[in-house]
Order: structure tokens, then C-alpha cells, then sequence
């Protein structure tokens, strides 16, 4: 058995492990300063000033809010199931985390450079729907049932257009593998040939990560809390930043789909010189900007306008795209070889 | 390194699998169903089936349970009667067990044997220069086409009857229309009238 675990593998694993970290801490920092940039943001839209007591321009107050989360005591509903109730909120971070073991934030910086990128990502982003049922599930309660039922068929839902969204951009590069969609937009980003398409996607990507306007699973007004509701301290925590690790991740995807990634805006010698990731992350921060905005302009959808809006303009519209876009490559001639 | 993946895996779905009929509340077996997708999905991967790996995780973790955790979850079970009655049911599992181990070892059989004749091709070809996805699709869609959009067919065919048979006309239900609410104006919903005072109803 010892001689399977040999120097070179051990090797292997020292060096996906400095990876994980080096990846994921800043990833977490990023969380908890976009929890910041979220109240600026609101705060800006709304006329008022936002956070800026705790430290220079309120830069800490995330910081703080961390510590204050951390010592609040955990509460258990006596009629909660435990372990389920526990796993819950670990699930939905884990999974927002795993999303970026795929993600490339600059050429061939990426944990793990596989064939399927794409089809991982919307496996993992499919996936985290658990958390959310488990939770409701777990808490015994209606309100927190009654949000995980919703925001279940929700995030199905909305999964179908993403899904075809996808494969419109699939069938221009030829590849599933996320460096070859950002190699295939060297000459144009997609945004531009498929702009319906991004708009779609967007849309999608708010009704995914259960942000506003499309935060039903978490109406105050009709659910309490929703699937959160008898969650506290750490495990509320847990879910919080999942759910803008999530957000922080469909924004990578969308770079990665429609914008791009780490590629240059134009390519020109003096543009090419920023690092890779210095685009990847601006253009990020670009899309979560626009989730934040949304979100601070729009008021909350109806549950049955959100599922109309999902399943007879998305769906049917994505689907025709799919067709159109096909066929024009057919016809053109312009179909992707053997990338 | 990969072996050991490999016992880790093979061990994990085994004992998952079993707990998914042992369990004693039923949503517990659904998740140790997930789990045990999620190792064949780790199996596959080791197999280099990167493409069927991520299909399962989609298509079965990330729909079909997904369901099942539904229906089972707003089912109002007792879960003490379902206990009951197993060795009632014991004669008929134990030949649906015998049937379904007979076609699995059957069909590993037939891998070793005839593979060429099975499946026309060879799909055993893993090759680094041409994923796995290309070659699948270059199989599914000329050799097998007319399986493939059959296979298609029968769940369309399952998706209307299930519409079919969910679907019933009430009287009395209040629709809106969409388009026709975004489109209305302000002249048409809206009279502005100067009442004088006193005089208002």
C-alpha cells in the first residue's frame, strides 16, 4: 500500500493544496468585502451614506459583522433534525467554493484545467439547490419549508434556460473546456453575436443564486426568513456567504461565457501587458455591480410572474436561439472543427 | 493514487447504497442516494467518463432527486407501517434482485466478449487527444441516430401523458394576460374627473 503513495504524488497533492489556498482565501476576502460593497452600493442608489463607522470609510464593518456572527449562540430547534440541520448551510458553502476549482482567472491560472469546465459548473450550480431543501427541510418548520419548496422549483426552473443558454455558446466554440470559450472569443467577445443570450443568461443568473428581484425563497414579507428561518450565528452566516460566493461565481461564469474572461478588450499591445486577471476580475466586479443594481432598483417578482417569465419567454426563447444559432453556422459554413 | 480513489469511492457507494434501503426515514435514503450518485459520479471520472460523470450529476443528482426529495418530503408518510409487510413483499423483491444482478453480470460479460459486435464500435477508446464528449456524440448521433431520437420520442411521449393526466379544465379561474396588462395606457384604465365640492358621491 505505501509504495502507491510515492514522492511524486505527494507532490501533486502539496501543490493543489497551495493552490486551493491561494485561490480561496482572497475568494473569501472578496466575500465579505462584496457584503460591504452591496450596502455601499444600496446606500449610493438610496441617497444615503452606508457603513462608515467601523474603520477608515467603514472598510471594517464586514469584519465586525463576521465577529458578531461568531458570537452569537447557535440555536437548534428541539424538533430540528441535527445533522441534516448542521449540514445544511456546509453544503451550500462547500459548493459555492468547489465552483472555482474550474473557474480560469487568467490564462491557465486554474486549479483544474478539465474537458467538461462547463458542464462541472452547471452541475455544481444545479447541486446547490440541496442546501436550500436540506435546510428547509431539517428546520421543521413551515416558513423555512415553505421557502426551500419555492426556491426549489425555482432554481430548477431556471436551470432549463441556463442550460440552453449554454449550449448556444457551446456550439460557437466547439468545446466544453473553459479556456477554449475564452480562446474562442479572441476576435469578439459573444456578447456581442449573442446579446439576447447574455440578457437571458443574466436574468437567470439573479434567479439561480435567489438574489433580488427574484428572492422569493427569502420574502420577508410572506415567508418570515424563508429557508433560513431558524437558522443563527455561524450556520446563518454559512448561508450568507454562500450565497454571495454564488453570486461572485455566476458572475465568473458569465465573464467567462459572454465577456471574454481574462482576455484583453481589444487586442492591442499596451491592453494585452494588464495581467489576465486584472480583466477577469474587472469584468466580474462589472456583473456584480449589475446584481447589485438590480437589486437595489427593482421590486420583488410575484411567484407565479417569476415561473411565467421562466418557463414561456426563457425557455421558448432560448430554445429558438439555440436553433437560429445553429443554423446560421450551418449555413454560413462557420461551424467550429476539431478545436 | 488512483486505486486508492478508487477503494474510496467503491466503498462509499456500497455502504451509501445500502443505508438507501435500510434507512429508516426516507428522505435519509434519498440523500444517501445522492451520495451514492456522487461516488459513481467520482468512479467515473477515475474511468476518465468525464462526459457521462458531470451527465450524472446534472441529469440525477441535480433533477431527478431533486424530485424524488420532493415527493417524498410533502408525502404525509407513517413510517412505521411502512416498515411492516417486508417479508409479504420478500418472494418478488428477491426475483426482481435475481433478474436485475443476471442482466448486470450478462452484460459485463458482454463487454469482455464481443465488444465490437455490440456496439458496432469501439467505444473503449480513451484517447487525450479527442474528448470523450466529441467521440460520444460522433457515436450517438451516426450509428445510433435512430436510437438516440427514439429514445427521445418515448419521453416526449411520457412528458404529454403526464400533462395529459395532470391537466383538467376548472370553471371560474381568473387568468392574466401579460402582454395585455403591459400594454394597456393610461386612457384606457384611467378617468380623471372634476368633482365639484360637496357634490361627490
Amino acid at each position: 500500500m505505501l509504495d502507491i503513495i510515492n514522492y511524486d504524488a505527494f507532490l501533486f497533492l502539496i501543490t493543489i493544496f497551495a493552490k486551493i489556498l491561494v485561490l480561496v482565501i482572497p475568494l473569501l476576502i472578496i466575500v465579505a468585502f462584496l457584503t460591504y460593497a452591496e450596502r455601499k452600493v444600496i446606500a449610493a442608489v438610496q441617497l444615503r451614506k452606508g457603513p462608515n463607522v467601523v474603520g477608515p470609510f467603514g472598510l471594517l464593518q464586514p469584519l465586525a459583522d463576521g465577529l458578531k456572527l461568531f458570537s452569537k449562540e447557535s440555536i437548534f430547534p428541539t424538533v430540528a433534525n441535527k445533522f441534516i440541520f448542521i449540514l445544511a448551510p456546509m453544503v451550500a458553502f462547500g459548493l459555492s467554493i468547489a465552483a472555482w476549482a474550474v473557474i480560469p482567472v487568467a490564462d491557465g491560472w486554474v486549479i483544474s484545467n478539465i474537458n467538461v469546465g462547463i458542464l462541472y459548473l452547471f452541475a455544481i450550480s444545479s447541486l446547490s439547490v440541496y442546501g436550500i431543501i436540506m435546510a428547509g427541510w431539517a428546520s421543521n418548520s413551515k416558513y423555512a419549508f415553505m421557502g426551500a419548496l419555492r426556491s426549489a422549483a425555482q432554481m430548477v426552473s431556471y436551470e432549463v434556460s441556463i442550460g440552453l443558454v449554454i449550449v448556444t455558446v457551446l456550439v460557437c466554440v466547439g468545446s466544453l473546456n473553459l479556456g477554449k470559450i475564452v480562446y474562442a472569443q479572441q476576435n469578439t467577445w459573444f456578447i456581442f453575436p449573442l446579446f439576447p443570450m447574455f440578457i437571458v443568461f443574466f436574468i437567470s443568473a439573479l434567479a439561480e443564486t435567489n438574489r433580488a428581484p427574484f428572492d422569493l425563497p427569502e420574502d420577508e414579507s410572506s415567508l418570515v426568513g424563508g429557508y433560513f428561518t431558524e437558522y443563527s450565528s455561524m450556520l446563518f452566516a454559512m448561508f450568507f456567504l454562500g450565497e454571495y460566493a454564488a453570486m461572485i461565481m455566476m458572475s465568473g461564469m458569465t465573464t467567462i461565457l459572454f465577456l471574454g474572461g481574462w482576455l484583453a478588450p481589444f487586442d492591442i499591445a499596451l491592453l494585452n501587458k494588464v495581467p489576465g486577471i486584472i480583466w477577469f476580475a474587472g469584468k466580474t466586479s462589472l456583473i456584480l455591480f449589475l446584481f447589485l443594481w438590480v437589486r437595489a432598483t427593482f421590486p420583488r417578482f410575484r411567484y407565479d410572474q417569476l415561473m411565467r417569465i421562466g418557463w414561456k419567454v426563457f425557455l421558448p426563447l432560448s430554445l429558438l436561439w439555440v436553433v437560429l444559432t445553429s443554423g446560421f453556422l450551418i449555413v454560413f459554413d462557420l461551424l467550429p472543427g476539431n478545436v | 493514487m488512483v486505486s486508492i480513489f478508487f477503494y474510496l469511492f467503491a466503498f462509499i457507494l456500497i455502504f451509501s447504497s445500502v443505508f438507501v434501503i435500510t434507512a429508516k426515514n426516507p428522505v435519509h435514503s434519498v440523500f444517501f442516494l445522492i451520495l451514492s450518485f456522487f461516488n459513481a459520479t467520482g468512479l467515473f471520472v477515475l474511468m476518465g467518463a468525464e462526459f457521462l460523470a458531470m451527465l450524472l450529476l446534472i441529469v440525477y443528482v441535480g433533477a431527478v432527486a431533486v424530485l424524488f426529495l420532493f415527493v417524498i418530503m410533502m408525502l404525509n408518510i407513517d413510517f412505521k407501517s411502512l416498515r411492516t409487510g417486508i417479508m409479504k413483499n420478500a418472494r418478488l423483491g428477491l426475483i426482481i434482485g435475481v433478474v436485475l444482478l443476471a442482466e448486470i453480470i450478462f452484460s459485463i460479460m458482454g463487454m469482455h466478449y464481443g465488444k465490437d459486435k455490440i456496439l458496432g464500435t469501439n467505444l473503449s477508446v480513451v484517447s487525450n487527444e479527442i474528448e470523450n464528449t466529441r467521440l460520444l456524440g460522433n457515436v450517438l448521433y451516426t450509428d445510433y441516430i435512430y436510437l438516440f431520437q427514439t429514445a427521445g420520442l418515448i419521453l416526449l411521449v411520457a412528458m404529454v401523458g403526464a400533462i395529459v393526466l395532470t391537466h383538467r379544465k376548472r370553471d371560474n379561474v381568473r387568468k392574466q394576460d401579460a402582454t395585455k396588462q403591459v400594454l394597456r395606457n393610461k386612457s384606457e384604465t384611467l378617468n380623471i374627473n372634476d368633482i365639484e365640492i360637496g357634490k361627490g358621491a
